[in-house]
């Protein structure tokens, strides 16, 4: 049923209407002669406040407001992969084709194609009991992946008809199931309200790391299967790039990349780069398994606040299926923002720096729907979602409520750093403000797969990265000279580490990935040299004498050692350090005396 | 700036202002004002200004006046809703002539007799239809050239304070810059808001002497026009660099002086509005409302032309976090970050690099761009130049006698590389090669051991004491 009101006010995306007792909460309704998309926030008698998700300009009051009756909801279903919506899913592509090269207003194009036709195999027969979750049959929807036609939520009973293995829309039916008095007719598009979390059966602990090719993240602040991430940093520090790295190499299923209010080029970038680049776990085309959204910072302000909504929901549908999806959502800040400025236009109570009072609970139902999960089904399949969200301070400072907020409830915090940019270390996530509580949990992973002493490699090495901090506060104030030799090698080794391994460059054809097995062996050659170092040095020889050895240079170019000829390179370094130690301690008084300077 | 004139005759007059705060009046009992739909407003000498409404109810508007409130009363002012939004004229004969900030000419020039008329606001580019920039600019500045290149359909603003020569900066870029390969020059969109005299003179006089002029359209909002108008002179200009660009397929080079003005302007109404500040009381919207100017840059897949823009900012009390250029540099791709202390020492341009990034240097430089070792060499003079700053810093505390040879090494490289790579003079072009050559000759002051960011075969080739023998 719909009911019709007019428009009474209009202060930018925000429109109160009159006239609409009976319209419900979070109703999506059509605003004006353009018939806009809006969302009711508020409902205050037959007054209904409505925040509008396309530019209001030229609206006036008296205009008509029409209630759907239905709530903010994504189109689920073939043909997601590859696409890149809008925040309200609207396929920018498709509307591309039908406006031209700049968005319009009033520019309705459903998410998924209706023209399509995708070949359905069953697997359900007539006659099974199905509940939510079982399959009732596949389609091969990218290269990469099949997608899972799945019972929706809410529908169980006795499958009545079943299609045969051939094409269909995904309007048409693909099988009729019966309850106790009603028959369904499920196709393969479902819709689901992008507010509301999907159902699962269970909650379960992560154990895998999500893998990402990137060291200092897999290494020093590992992310698992299911878990959540927060990036905050500066501008400048290299958020975006950092989450492009994670979108292309992590060893997810799916990625969802929610652009959110962030810049209309970035998306180029990804829409540019994706369908050439090949995953490295699959060996497809990176597009085939990812799903975009971008609403950019110029784009209409509410349908930003809705993109991380849609994005999440479409990340639940695919986990549904069984599948690891991570989604980034680069920034949530601008996320935050939207509400602010909703919030404003609502003329609600601020809270702190202006935001609403409800910004932490929203963060927290957020967060809230990544994990690990035994999803519905009669067959148990688990599946996950990640989330990794950046967070764009204001003026680079983490106090502020968005980044505070965000901290109560991720696992995993990659704290970027305006000085390690600014000396172009990238990716610039300070090591000694950073944190990680899945380190223990991926301990097991690491230690099944050739890398038995990563743990403690890992301890050691990020002690030394500790110790440097404190010794480089006493070089400020009194110089180098006053340290003994052991604390003038850890400045040596610190040095080597952050050369040699935690700087890794992202537009490197080698080093812009970097494989599980390799950073092991980087890591094992770096405790290697320090261990041996040590010994050195505490038998007499200097910390500048280590410093120069040639080895260390091979040490500081090992990034650049193609990840499949690295053994090798393993191996002869290994056997250089020895060599290089050898000599050292036999030929030290001469040597290190020229050495000193 | 009009609104479309063939439309006049559907207009609603009212003598109904009950309220008058700053550049905002309330005009009562108006049927069906459309948000944004722009007024004209008649004071009581007779005098016209244009308005826009900023809030729309049943029976109050709330509109914003263009050219300032004074004289507006509540009896006799008259308001007058023309059912449009905010539109301008364009025409290719804009090129060359110069105009206020709401886009009335005021050079004397002929009539301008526009082609179309476009909506102010514009409309956003859909990401699939970006084309992503790739076009490296060489704009003969070894510090953005080297260190953070500009590409064609980039958003790169200057930070910078007062006192400092960013005018000088803007200039010499939008004098030099060409594309490589290409002989055609940039187009260029000039908006100013809220500069003295004396700095649109310098520009205008500039672009005269250099024959800019009859390939530029400027635009003037001077310290002295009306506040409110600042806020649309971007948007008029922009509009008319769109047309330029996607229309007519010109690249335009759009710079934007200054956008703290802008910003402040924008407070004012927000104040004026009673609105909910933000932080230092610029409203909680300044993020949207300035990336609704700054990704006004770009490509288009299939279209000729492009904008490039380059804002300037003048950063209050050089704190690089205020909330103008932290707003600014969350949307731009990238910053040029002036430095004080680099002008104290007489370097021009005093560009501090440790802070200054292009965003989309990456994917316009390299092989068959600009040269296979640009990458290499960028990071590596970063990493030396960070070093040496560092030690400078340690030095003042502890003295030079401290630090070992390499150390000392480092010193004299920060200093070489800003007398040597980063200055240079106001009217020298250098190529991306000469760039790049000055590049080595300051790394060969380094053993070849420190320069762990080159991969060993640039080195090989580009390492000065190896060719020489």
């Amino acid at each position: 049923m719909t009911i019709t009101g007019t428009v009474a006010r209009i202060s930018g995306a925000v429109v109160s209407a009159r006239g609409l007792a009976g319209a419900r909460m979070y109703d999506v309704v059509r605003v004006g002669n353009e018939r806009l998309v809006g969302e009711i926030v508020v409902l205050d008698r037959d007054v209904a406040t409505i925040q509008v998700y396309e530019d209001t300009e030229g609206i006036a009051p008296g205009e008509p407001v029409t209630t759907t009756g239905m709530p903010l909801a994504v189109e689920l279903g073939p043909g997601l992969l590859g696409t890149i919506y809008d925040g309200i899913q609207r396929p920018l592509e498709v509307i591309r084709d039908e406006i031209g090269d700049f968005i319009l207003r009033g520019v309705h194009a459903p998410g998924l194609r209706r023209d399509r036709g995708w070949d359905f195999t069953p697997i359900a027969r007539r006659g099974d009991r199905v509940e939510p979750g079982d399959l009732l049959g596949t389609v091969v929807e990218t290269e990469v992946h099949e997608h899972r036609v799945m019972v929706p939520p809410g529908i169980r009973g006795r499958i009545e008809e079943i299609a045969s293995e051939g094409r269909y829309t995904v309007e048409e039916v693909v099988a009729t199931v019966r309850d106790d008095a009603r028959l369904h007719r499920v196709r393969m598009l479902q819709y689901w309200p992008v507010r509301q979390p999907r159902p699962v059966r269970m909650r379960l602990e992560p154990t895998d790391p999500l893998i990402s090719g990137q060291r200092v993240v897999d290494t020093f602040f590992p992310l698992v299967k299911g878990g959540t991430a927060a990036l905050p940093g500066p501008f400048g520090a290299g958020k975006t790039v950092v989450q492009h790295q994670l979108a292309k190499y992590v060893n997810a299923d799916i990625i969802v990349y929610v652009g959110c209010g962030e810049r209309g080029n970035e998306m180029a970038d990804v829409l540019r780069q994706f369908p050439a680049l090949v995953d490295p776990t699959t060996g497809k085309s990176l597009m085939d398994r990812t799903v975009l959204i971008g609403n950019t910072s110029n784009m209409p302000v509410a349908a930003r606040e809705a993109s991380v909504y849609t994005g999440i929901t479409i990340a639940e549908y695919y986990r549904d299926m069984g599948y690891d999806v991570a989604l980034m959502a680069d920034s949530t800040s601008r996320w935050a923002e939207a509400m602010r400025e909703i919030s404003g236009r609502l003329e609600e109570m601020p809270g702190e720096q202006g935001y609403p009072a409800y910004l932490a609970s929203r963060l927290a139902d957020f967060y809230e729907r990544a994990g690990r999960m035994t999803v519905l089904g009669s067959a148990g399949r688990t599946g996950s979602v990640t989330v990794i969200g950046s967070v764009s301070p204001p003026g680079g400072d983490f106090s502020e409520p968005v980044t505070q907020n965000t901290l109560r409830v991720v696992k995993v915090l990659w704290a970027l750093d305006a000085d390690l940019a600014h000396e172009r270390h990238f990716p610039a996530i300070n090591w000694l403000t950073s944190y990680s509580s899945y380190a223990g949990t991926v301990r097991g992973w690491w230690a099944e797969r050739a890398a038995p002493m990563w743990e403690e490699y890992r301890a050691e090495m990020m002690g030394v990265l500790q110790a440097e901090s404190e010794l480089l506060e006493t070089v400020q104030l009194v110089g180098e000279d006053v340290l003994p030799e052991e604390d003038r090698l850890v400045l040596v080794q610190a040095r080597l580490i952050r050369d040699g391994f935690l700087i890794q460059s992202a537009f490197h054809p080698v080093d812009t990935y970097c494989t599980a097995e390799k950073q092991y062996l980087m890591l094992e050659l770096l405790v290697r040299f320090y261990r041996q170092a040590r010994e050195a040095v505490a038998a007499g020889v200097s910390a500048a004498a280590v410093g120069g050895l040639a080895v260390k240079t091979r040490l500081e170019r090992m990034p650049f050692v193609p990840n499949e000829t690295f053994p090798d390179e393993y191996a002869s370094i290994k056997e250089e350090i020895a060599e290089a130690f050898a000599g050292l301690t036999a030929g030290r008084s001469a040597y290190g005396v020229t050495m000193r300077g | 700036m009009s609104s479309d004139r063939k439309q006049q005759g559907r207009g609603r007059e009212y003598r109904s202002v009950t309220r008058v705060t700053g550049p905002l009046i309330a005009v009562s009992g108006v049927e069906g004002a459309a948000y944004g739909e722009v007024v004209e407003v008649t004071v009581p000498s007779g005098e016209r200004r244009t308005g826009r409404v900023l809030e729309s109810r049943e029976d109050t508007a709330i509109v914003q006046v263009f050219g300032g409130t004074e004289a507006v009363d509540t009896v006799r002012t008259s308001v007058r809703f023309t059912g449009e939004t905010m539109k301008i004229g364009v025409t290719e004969a804009l090129l060359g002539r110069i105009l206020d900030g709401t886009g009335e000419p005021i050079d004397g020039g002929p009539l301008l007799i526009p082609d179309a008329m476009r909506d102010i606001s514009g409309n956003p580019i859909n990401p699939s239809a970006r084309d992503f920039p790739r076009d490296s600019i060489e704009t003969g500045i070894s510090a953005i050239d080297g260190m953070n290149t500009l590409v064609r359909g980039q958003k790169l603003p200057i930070f910078s304070g007062s006192g400092l020569p960013h005018a000088r900066l803007a200039a010499q870029i939008a004098r030099q810059a060409r594309v490589r390969g290409e002989a055609e020059s940039f187009s260029v969109v000039f908006a100013a808001m809220g500069i003295t005299y004396e700095e649109a003179d310098f520009f205008i006089r500039n672009f005269r002497e250099t024959g800019a002029l009859e390939q530029a359209v400027v635009f003037v909002n001077r310290a002295d026009d009306p506040v409110i108008e600042r806020l649309i002179t971007p948007q008029v200009a922009l509009t008319v660099a769109e047309y330029l660009a996607f229309d007519l397929g010109y690249h335009v080079l759009v710079i934007l002086t200054d956008m703290t003005n802008y910003c402040e302007a924008l407070r004012e109404v927000a104040a004026a509005r009673e609105e909910v500040p933000g932080r230092r009381g610029y409203p909680g919207y300044m993020y949207t409302d300035l990336a609704g100017i700054y990704e006004r840059a770009g490509r288009i897949k299939g279209r000729e032309g492009s904008i490039t823009q380059i804002p300037i900012l003048t950063i209050p009390n050089d704190d690089i976090t205020h909330p103008v250029p932290d707003l600014t540099g969350y949307i731009t791709e990238g910053q040029i970050v002036f430095s004080r202390d680099l002008h104290r020492k007489g370097i021009y341009p005093p560009i501090d690099l440790l802070p200054s990034l292009s965003r989309l240097m990456q994917g316009g430089i390299g092989e068959g761009r600009t040269r296979e070792d640009h990458a290499a060499v960028k990071d590596q003079l970063y990493a030396a130049y960070a070093r040496g700053r560092r030690l400078r810093n340690l030095v003042a505390v502890v003295g030079e006698e401290s630090l070992g040879d390499i150390d000392r090494l480092y010193l004299v490289f920060a200093d070489r590389f800003e007398r040597e790579f980063l200055r240079q003079a106001e009217n020298e072009r250098r190529s991306f090669e000469e760039t790049l050559d000055a590049a080595w000759r300051l790394l060969s002051m380094l053993p070849e051991s420190e320069l762990v960011r080159i991969e060993p075969s640039l080195i090989e080739r580009y390492y000065p004491r190896r060719t020489e023998g």
